[in-house]
């Protein structure tokens, strides 16, 4: 099937959103210096904070066109399948060799259906290759299709200085190469790129055990390793935790690295809607108490796998409640924190700082390297006894190739700088700055009238377009005014919610937000894309806020 | 007469009702209503009900105890102590402390500190800097990844060539991508644990035949021939797939390359094929098992290889067909889910392609160097060679087990240890016993590269060979 990103459909069901049009929810947290909304809701002994996190519905006639436009793009694929089979039209995908033509088709027409006839229309707006660093701005590739999008042609022109919504480059350290960054060059001389064995054999570097003990310490914990890949850190790790006789609960949105490393463990896995505590309860209830299905025995553990902020949501986690559920149950918590290390939290140490929890409530946590901090990899933390084993039992330890240097030497620099061991504040300025810059955005975002989901701190903001047509408009218009956006359709997201997702940066200036802004109202209103019927409240205090600009 | 007595019978019953006493009636009538009600309902009743209350699901939820979620690792576990390399990991490296000849890392062409791949990975990180943020879907691709994918696909002479950033996801995600559930995979017992990943996501029917035998393989083709010919609409969508390796990594032997194209054709099974020990190491521009046995590439249906080995790199890619390989751009999870390879390992890949392309010598001499230690180690009293002589990974094995795999793997570590102390840095095959299939008895791994010298290949086996006997006899 097409997957063009994220990860929610490979649960096997296609999840229901619970809409909390309602939106504010409470939840306890420490005085933190950044989040200022604090308001007591009646429960004396909490310090609570206004949390806005909204999943507001959509207008019953967005809906009813939206799939109205599925239903005629799927019409007119049957008719155009229809002329292929006949030789009318001209049919562009690759073919079987002659000599196999008598083997069993490798994959199913049928499967293709979808990617044929609706993906194929609008394949431009995905995979644009770009020729510059991941930055703040950054030069797209321009290429054109002479045939519908089945093959592409490069023009040779670039277009230079495109906005950059789509990375995830959220403390803006992806950047091309200036002085701060001459410690990774000095690495990639005397090392190389490659190490060419594992872990266990011959792959340990001195780089390695320096950058976990960084891992850490940045973490507040007592152990850390480190991988080379971020999505095998999910596939390769939660085998080694959970096996057969064990159960993992699993959020229906999570990543598809953490639906494959459950798959792989062999454990029982029940899913439970997002971010829902009463249906995680109702799941973790049932399943101490009558024990595993068929034999009845007791399960021998329970694994519960959260992320800390969903990427096609912009939801965090409700942290204290499922911390609170896990120890009343006695599960183990696993939390992949992608997208929220770094970007999330007063200091950017994630999910639980922005909640003010001790980390070592948390059993297992997980993160990647690939977004705030501009590398690639990813990392598990926790007590020293759960990263033993780990380093003994982890797949990836044995089998796969450790991390290149010159990749772990960025890390370093990059957790240097957000914990201020450079000596200056400017790491700790990118992680306010962030915190600033998607609130900004997020705010003005609303008053438009846009409906967008998830929680008002999460970088990652999502703006729902709902109908295909209106996905590639959206898309090929933006880029038309130099703003390159990520927009996302089925099967990553429930058919009728396509969506763009936008990720804030630090990087981002005041000014560039603003073009953005702009051209979105622009495009709201050329597209009707304004659907939120909620009251828009004005809040200038805001705009007055001054951006300040990261010295480079 | 005898309708006057009936008659008279009918007559008297009526009568009888209208005299019989009320409390009668209604009596009967219970009665009749109870007989109804018995004939009707269930004549036993179902087991009792058994809805737990409240207080005992709290009792149960009080009780109930989970394993801890990591059982304790010894202290002194092997594995906790790994080798701490300081510096490069390449022919002469720096092993807890200790300089000693690399005989252990994968650096087949010795291309892990070039310079020239060290200057293109470093104009990369000048333009590009480190990460690339994002998935090759979001504005993750860059020019590189293009290059390298046509650059690959060139030297592998295929029609298109796809790169994952990590190894081990390479072929782990491209067999999921094809083999799906009630598929059929024929599959090596010897099989490294990447294809064992794969094969396990993609949940498909594993039937394992000997080691490198292909009457086993007939065999098991030959009983599915049998199976589908009982159900042929089955069949019709029954994918089968033989999944090898070109020289095994657990192993160190060669797959028979040409028996398995035979039997490709004879039973309809696509072959897949991992490349990552024999590509840029056999063939003599280091195409790999293909070209060392000449085969036609487009017989094999997917090749994959990372470029972790003869590259020096970091990553993986698939080449072959478009057919095949463009179904992976959007059905390979490690592909579309993960963010892309970092520009400047791409770029060091490039390089290292060039580099092999300019110097297509450099295989043999590869192969002669992997002769010559072959040769040189064979003749020691208590261990035996595994492996092909033109392989540059190979391993050395107990002739005799102990009877137990700890003190196999005790013994192997002592002259591992003893090496090390003598300068030539050598490592077990390590492997998660509990995990692997078929798991392989325990071994020294011995990595031969270009970088070796003779005196060195020399020195090598002559310390294997005086420790060896120090240790086992």
């Amino acid at each position: 099937m097409a997957n063009p990103g994220g990860g929610a459909v490979c649960n096997g069901k296609l999840h229901n959103h619970k809409k909390q049009s309602n939106g504010s929810q409470s939840r306890n947290c420490t005085k933190n210096g950044i989040v200022k909304e604090a308001q007591q809701n009646g429960k004396p002994h909490f310090c609570d904070k206004l949390i806005v996190e909204s999943f507001e519905e959509a207008p019953l006639h967005v809906m009813v066109f939206t799939y109205m436009g599925y239903g005629i793009g799927t019409l007119f694929g049957y008719l155009r399948d229809f002329l292929r089979n006949w030789g009318i039209e001209k049919c562009n995908a690759a073919v079987e060799r002659k000599e196999q033509k008598d083997f069993v088709p490798l994959y199913q027409d049928f499967e293709n259906f979808y990617t044929r006839n609706l993906y194929m229309r609008i394949r431009d707006n995905w995979n644009r290759p770009i020729c510059s660093a991941p930055g703040p701005l950054f030069d797209v590739m321009e290429r054109v299709s002479d045939d519908y999008n089945w093959t592409f042609r490069f023009t040779g022109r670039v277009i230079k200085d495109v906005i950059n919504m789509g990375s995830y480059n959220f403390l803006g350290l992806a950047a091309k190469y200036d002085e701060s960054m001459r410690t990774i060059k000095d690495v990639l001389e005397v090392y190389g790129t490659g190490v060419a064995s594992t872990r266990h054999e011959m792959g340990t570097l001195d780089k390695h055990k320096e950058l976990e003990d960084l891992v850490a310490k940045f973490l507040n914990v007592e152990a850390a390793m480190v991988f080379g890949m971020g999505f095998a850190t999910n596939s390769m790790n939660i085998p080694a935790l959970v096996g057969k006789g064990c159960l993992i609960l699993s959020d229906e949105l999570n990543h598809t690295s953490l639906v494959l490393g459950a798959r792989l463990s062999g454990a029982t896995i029940r899913i439970f809607k997002h971010n829902n505590t009463q249906s995680l309860e109702k799941l973790l209830r049932d399943a101490v108490i009558y024990g595993q299905p068929r034999t009845r025995r007791a399960w021998k553990k329970i694994l519960i796998l959260v992320e800390g902020v969903y990427s096609m949501e912009g939801s965090i986690v409700h942290l204290p409640q499922i911390i609170a559920l896990k120890k009343k149950y006695k599960a183990y918590l696993y939390i992949d924190e992608a997208h929220s290390i770094g970007a999330v939290g007063p200091t950017g140490r994630g999910v639980t700082e922005f909640f003010g929890l001790d980390p070592h409530e948390v059993d297992v946590l997980m993160g990647t390297f690939t977004k705030s901090f501009g590398a690639s990899g990813g990392y598990i933390a926790g007590r020293k006894d759960l990263v033993d084993y780990l380093r003994v039992h982890s797949h990836s330890a044995v089998y796969a190739s450790s991390m290149s240097p010159p990749i772990a030497e960025q890390i370093i620099r990059s957790l240097k700088l957000i914990m201020g061991l450079d000596g200056t504040t400017q790491g700790l300025q990118r992680v306010q700055q962030l915190a600033k810059n998607t609130r900004y955005f997020r705010q003005r975002l609303q008053e438009m009238g846009f409906i967008i989901y998830g929680n008002e701190n999460a970088s990652v903001v999502p703006l729902l377009l709902y109908m295909p047509g209106k996905v590639a408009a959206f898309a090929r218009h933006m880029l038309e005014k130099k703003i390159g956006v990520v927009v996302v359709g089925f099967p990553a997201t429930p058919l009728a919610e396509a969506r763009a997702r936008f990720c804030v940066s630090a990087a981002h200036t005041r000014e560039m937000l603003d073009t953005v802004l702009e051209a979105l109202d622009e495009m709201g209103d050329l597209l009707q894309l304004k659907y939120s019927r909620h009251k828009k409240s004005a809040r200038p205090e805001l705009y007055d806020e001054t951006s300040f600009e990261l010295e480079d | 007469m005898a309708t006057a007595t009936e008659q008279w019978v009918l007559v008297e019953m009526v009568q009888a009702l209208y005299e019989a006493p009320a409390y009668h009636l209604i009596l009967e009538g219970i009665l009749i209503l109870w007989i109804i009600r018995l004939l009707f309902s269930k004549t036993y009743k179902l087991q009792e009900r058994s809805d737990l209350t409240v207080k005992e699901k709290e009792e149960l939820i009080e009780e109930w105890q989970p394993e801890p979620l990591v059982p304790p690792v010894p202290k002194d576990h092997p594995a906790l102590n790994y080798n701490i390399v300081s510096g490069p990991p390449s022919h002469k490296t720096v092993v807890n402390g200790k300089e000693c000849i690399n005989f252990a890392s994968f650096n087949f062409l010795g291309l892990l500190d070039n310079p020239r791949v060290k200057a293109a990975a470093l104009a990369s990180l000048k333009k590009y800097g480190v990460g690339t943020c994002g998935p090759r879907g979001f504005y993750g691709t860059f020019d590189v990844h293009l290059d390298l994918e046509e650059r690959l696909a060139k030297f592998m002479k295929t029609e298109e060539a796809i790169i994952y950033s990590y190894g081990f996801a390479t072929i782990a995600s491209a067999i999921p991508a094809y083999s799906k559930r009630g598929d059929i995979v024929f599959v090596d017992r010897a099989a490294c644990f990447a294809i064992q990943k794969g094969l396990q996501a993609s949940r498909s029917d594993i039937k394992l035949f000997k080691h490198n035998d292909m009457a086993d393989l007939e065999r098991l083709l030959k009983e599915q021939e049998i199976e589908d010919q009982k159900n042929p609409r089955k069949a019709r969508v029954t994918r089968r797939f033989i999944v090898v390796e070109g020289l095994y990594m657990n192993t160190g032997t060669i797959c028979p390359l040409p028996e398995l194209v035979k039997l490709k054709y004879k039973y309809k099974a696509r072959i897949f094929l991992e490349e990552s020990l024999s590509f840029g190491v056999l063939g003599e521009h280091g195409r790999g098992v293909t070209e060392h046995y000449g085969i036609n590439i487009d017989d094999i249906d997917l090749i994959s290889a990372n470029m972790e080995n003869a590259l020096a790199s970091i990553g993986g890619f698939c080449c072959g067909r478009s057919f095949v390989i463009d179904h992976q751009r959007l059905s390979g999870q490690g592909y579309c889910f993960s963010a892309s390879l970092p520009p400047l390992l791409a770029a060091a890949a490039i390089e290292a392609l060039n580099i092999m392309e300019e110097n297509p010598g450099i295989f043999a001499v590869l192969k002669e160097k992997c002769g010559q230690i072959h040769k040189a180690l064979q003749g020691i009293s208590g261990l035996k060679v595994v492996g092909e002589s033109l392989s540059p990974a190979f391993h050395l094995q107990l002739e005799e087990s102990t009877g137990s795999r700890e003190q196999d793997v005790r013994l192997l570590q002592e002259i591992v240890d003893q090496c090390m102390n003598r300068s030539i840095a050598l490592t077990q095959a390590r492997y998660l016993e509990k995990e692997e299939k078929c798991l392989p008895p325990p071994s020294i791994r011995v990595v031969v590269t270009v970088e070796q010298t003779e005196e060195e290949l020399e020195r090598a086996a002559s310390t294997i060979k005086e420790v060896a006997q120090a240790v086992l006899l």
